[in-house]
């Protein structure tokens, strides 16, 4: 089992609600967030491109955070979620300074927090907050390894790319473009 | 042109807009490793060769300070981490993956042994010393027995721990500027030149000092060289290293690096070391305390130098 992520940079308005979902269903604190969204324009003027993209950990396969970590707090779930285990956790910022995505954050408790692709969720087999109210319908999140989840049939036929590849550390965020 | 903005408007401490969640803790634990590491390598160096009687300061007064900056070091450590009270899971897991892992383990075999090394020579530095209690003393007797083959331990572990300064930052990928193997010979060089200042500053014996400068000499020599070597790979390799680069030749970090390490921490004391081999007088504390200086605003502008670069995309 493989959980990704596509996210559709056609589809995507930028309105943020991604965001709002992910900082009420799992009660990140005032001022942080767990994903964002990032407006990239290009070329210069008249020709521009324009493009939306809602990033939050790639939850990558090759992922320097989980083998910098000195305690084991950063670990890897099933279906290659990384999640942090707070009680594990010593604050030491390794694995801050290792995410090429500056995905993580240190939370005002001490620990480090991150995305979890809603694990909690999805162990419930429901499908990630952002996901779930995505007014344009431009996340699809499922297991890779199955042909007819939502991810895999959204990168089917599409064009994608994934973000710094060149980091090496195969993410599992794909977009569409 | 590419202009990429949060629209959402992201905006998380010591993250945005420049990482930074290394702040003074992490150089100075490093520094005061490398100086330890120095201080404790020569201090073995010189009891394998069978100099111990002509290097007093080297091995015996000096290593006083290895301890205790080992000791500030791990405090400094522990105060970068933001959930302190799990401290303690540092030590319940070997993760030789993690270079802040097998650094700690490092650091928790070499302290004691710093301490071990001193407690030795503590009936020669302080003249009616005594143990006290018998298992001391007995224990005192089995050290300065097996003492040459504890140097050898102790130049190992010496080693590790000053190219272990360097590896943990050259071990991230994500941060160009460390992300290259030069950093932990120079770390490991700079350190053992920062310990060889330390001890230069304490030694009162002319003859050791001189020979202690020589070889610090050829320690920034190779400093020197190295930090060269670390601009010419930055700039013959990708977009990401150039730019990591650029913030020393002409960015912000321009005037604190060439001026005050490389010219007052390196160049000038490496002059003023010649002029005093020369025959010339020197203030014995100038070239030391302009090392110690130097070494340490290197690890400052380093790490935060090092934060700021990143992968673009
Ligand atoms: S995006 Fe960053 S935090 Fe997420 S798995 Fe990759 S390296 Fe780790
Ligand atoms: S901050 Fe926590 S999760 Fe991150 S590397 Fe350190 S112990 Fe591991």
């Amino acid at each position: 089992m493989r959980y990704a992520m596509a996210i559709d940079t056609n589809k995507c308005v930028g309105c943020g609600d991604c965001v709002v979902a992910c900082q009420t269903e799992n009660n990140v604190p005032h001022g942080y967030c767990r994903d964002w969204i990032v407006e990239s324009v290009d070329g210069t003027y008249p020709s521009l491109s324009l493009e939306f993209r809602s990033e939050r950990c790639n939850h990558c396969d090759n992922s320097p955070c989980v083998r910098c970590c000195p305690t084991g707090a950063s670990h890897i779930e099933e279906g290659g979620i990384v999640t942090v285990t707070h009680n594990k956790c010593i604050g030491c910022g390794a694995c801050i300074e290792s995410c090429p995505y500056d995905a993580r954050y240190s939370h005002p408790d001490g620990y480090v927090d991150k995305c979890t692709f809603c694990l909690h969720r999805v162990q419930k087999g429901q499908k990630p907050a952002c996901v779930e109210v995505c007014p344009t319908k431009c996340l699809h999140f499922g297991d890779l390894d199955d042909p007819n989840s939502d991810v895999s049939l959204a990168i089917k036929d599409r064009k994608w790319k994934v973000l710094a590849p060149e980091a090496g550390t195969d993410p599992q965020l794909y977009f569409l473009t | 042109m590419k202009e990429e903005l949060f629209v959402s408007g992201r905006n998380i401490p010591n993250i945005d807009p420049y990482l930074n969640i290394w702040h003074w803790q992490i150089p100075l634990y490093l520094f005061l490793g490398g100086l330890a590491a120095g201080i404790l390598f020569f201090a073995g160096f010189y009891t394998v060769r069978g100099k111990a009687n002509q290097m007093p300061a080297t091995v015996k007064l000096a290593p006083i300070l290895a301890p205790i900056a080992l000791v500030l070091g791990l405090f400094a450590l522990f105060l970068d981490l933001k959930h302190k009270l799990f401290f303690w899971q540092l030590y319940t897991t070997i993760r030789l993956e993690s270079p802040m892992g097998w650094g700690s383990w490092t650091l928790m075999i070499i302290t004691p042994l710093s301490f071990i090394w001193v407690a030795s020579y503590m009936k020669e530095l302080i003249p009616g010393w005594n143990w006290k209690f018998n298992i001391l003393e007995r224990f005192e007797a089995l050290v300065i027995k097996y003492r040459v083959a504890l140097a050898w331990v102790m130049m190992i572990y010496a080693i590790i721990l000053g190219v272990y300064t360097g590896i943990l930052l050259s071990a991230f990928n994500a941060r160009p500027l460390w992300n290259t193997s030069i950093l932990g010979p120079l770390f490991l060089v700079s350190g053992f030149s920062t310990g060889l200042a330390t001890i230069i500053w304490i030694s009162k014996d002319a003859k050791e000092r001189k020979k202690l400068s020589r070889i610090d000499l050829v320690f920034i020599f190779v400093e020197l060289f190295l930090i060269v070597h670390l601009f010419m790979g930055f700039k013959a390799g990708s977009q990401t290293a150039i730019e990591a680069a650029n913030l020393f030749l002409g960015g912000p970090f321009t005037v604190s690096f060439w001026v005050f390490v490389v010219i007052l921490g390196l160049v000038f004391p490496a002059v003023l070391e010649t002029l005093e081999l020369w025959g010339y007088h020197v203030p014995k504390w100038l070239p030391p305390v302009m090392i110690l200086i130097g070494g340490l605003m290197f690890r400052f502008i380093i790490v935060e130098a090092g934060q700021i670069t990143r992968y673009l995309y």
